[in-house]
C-alpha cells in the first residue's frame, strides 16, 4: 500500500487528510494521481494543478518520480502570498 | 560598540551563539527586504531590532486601510504614504543605530542585481510567482543567499537557498512552473498571525546566517498549517536539470 497524505488547504479542499492507495499497477506520481483522479473526478480542481508541491517519503520531488508499496506521498498547494 | 549598544543588544550578546562578534556581524551587515507587506512588517522589525546595521526595503506600493489588519509596521495615520517610508518611520523609531534606505520602484532587473552585489543576504517578502522567479534568479546568478517565505489563507513556507552552496538548491528547484495564477492574500484572505509566524521564521533564518551558528533551513522546506496547528519539513535536494541553477 502507498499511503497519501493531503496538506493545508487540499486537505480541507478534498475533506480527507490520507488516503491509502493499493501500490499495484502504480509506477510513478504522475500515474498514482491519475489513480485517485479516477476514483474522485471531483478532486481534479485541486489535485489536478501544476503547481502542487509533491514529497517522496518527506523529500520533495517530480511529478515523474518512481513510487512503491510502502512509501509516504505528499500533496501540498502552492503559496506565493505574503 | 559603545555602551548603550552593549545594553540595547544585551539579551541576545548574552547568547553564546551570538556574543560580541555575533552582534558585530549583524551591526556590519547589510540586508535587503522585498517587500513590505505581510511578511516584511515581522521581518523589517526583527531584524531592526536585532541590530543589523543597515536594512534596504524595496516596495513599490502604498499603505493602504486593508493593509493594517496584517502589516503591522504601518499605521492608521500613515495610510496613503510608500511602504517603504512608512516602514523606515517605524524602524527609526525602534531603532536609531541602524540605517535604513528606502528604494519605492518594482525592484528588478539590473536595478535589482546592482542591490544584490551589495548585500549580505536578502529575505523575499513578495507576493508573486514573476517576483519570486526573477529573484531567484538574480540570487543565483550573484551568488546572493535568499531567505523565501510565503503566506496565504491559513498556511505558509519558509525556505533558505543559498547559492553560495555546492549543494544548495533554488527557488525554482522547489516550483517548476509558474502557477496557475498567484495566491494573493488581497485576493484570497489571511489571517494576520500567519504572516506574523511566517515572516519571524524568515527573520530568525536572516539572523543565523547573518552571525553564522546553527543549522540553516538550506535545502529543507518547512511548511505550516495554521488551521491543525501543524508543521512539516521536507527535504529539498538540488535539481541537475533546474533552468536557473542546473548549470552553476
Amino acid at each position: 500500500m502507498i499511503t497519501v497524505l493531503f496538506f493545508a488547504q487540499l486537505r480541507d479542499q478534498l475533506g480527507c487528510e490520507s488516503v491509502s492507495v493499493n501500490a499495484e499497477g502504480i509506477r510513478n506520481l504522475a500515474e498514482l494521481r491519475a489513480h485517485l483522479l479516477e476514483e474522485h473526478p471531483d478532486w481534479q480542481p485541486y489535485l489536478g494543478l501544476e503547481s502542487l508541491l509533491l514529497a517522496v517519503n518527506q523529500t520533495l520531488v517530480k511529478l515523474d518520480h518512481v513510487v512503491n508499496s510502502g512509501d509516504e506521498v505528499a500533496f501540498m498547494p502552492p503559496v506565493t502570498g505574503g | 560598540m559603545n555602551d548603550e549598544q552593549l545594553l540595547r543588544y544585551s539579551r541576545q550578546i548574552l547568547l553564546p551563539d551570538v556574543d560580541i562578534d555575533g552582534q558585530e556581524k549583524l551591526l556590519s551587515s547589510r540586508v535587503l527586504i522585498l517587500g513590505l507587506g505581510g511578511l516584511g512588517a515581522p521581518v523589517a522589525m526583527y531584524l531592526a531590532g536585532a541590530g543589523v546595521g543597515h536594512l534596504v526595503l524595496a516596495d513599490f506600493d502604498a499603505v493602504d486601510l486593508t493593509n493594517l489588519q496584517r502589516q503591522i509596521i504601518h499605521t492608521t495615520d500613515r495610510i496613503g504614504e510608500p511602504k517603504v517610508t512608512s516602514a523606515a518611520q517605524a524602524l527609526r523609531e525602534l531603532n536609531p543605530d541602524i540605517q535604513v534606505t528606502c528604494i519605492q520602484e518594482r525592484l528588478e532587473g539590473e536595478a535589482l542585481h546592482r542591490q544584490l552585489e551589495q548585500v549580505d543576504l536578502v529575505l523575499d517578502c513578495s507576493d508573486n510567482f514573476t517576483t519570486r522567479f526573477e529573484l531567484n534568479a538574480a540570487c543565483v546568478a550573484t551568488g546572493t543567499p535568499l531567505v523565501s517565505g510565503a503566506a496565504v489563507r491559513l498556511e505558509g513556507q519558509v525556505a533558505v537557498f543559498d547559492s553560495r552552496r555546492e549543494d544548495s538548491p533554488c527557488y525554482r528547484c522547489l516550483y517548476h512552473t509558474q502557477s496557475e495564477e498567484d495566491l494573493t492574500c488581497s485576493a484570497n484572505g489571511v489571517l494576520a498571525p500567519v504572516v506574523g509566524v511566517v515572516g519571524s521564521m524568515q527573520a530568525l533564518e536572516a539572523i543565523k546566517l547573518l552571525v553564522g551558528f546553527g543549522t540553516s533551513l538550506t535545502g529543507r522546506l518547512l511548511l505550516f498549517d495554521a488551521r491543525h496547528a501543524q508543521w512539516r519539513e521536507l527535504k529539498l535536494a538540488r535539481d541537475p536539470d533546474c533552468p536557473v541553477c542546473g548549470r552553476r
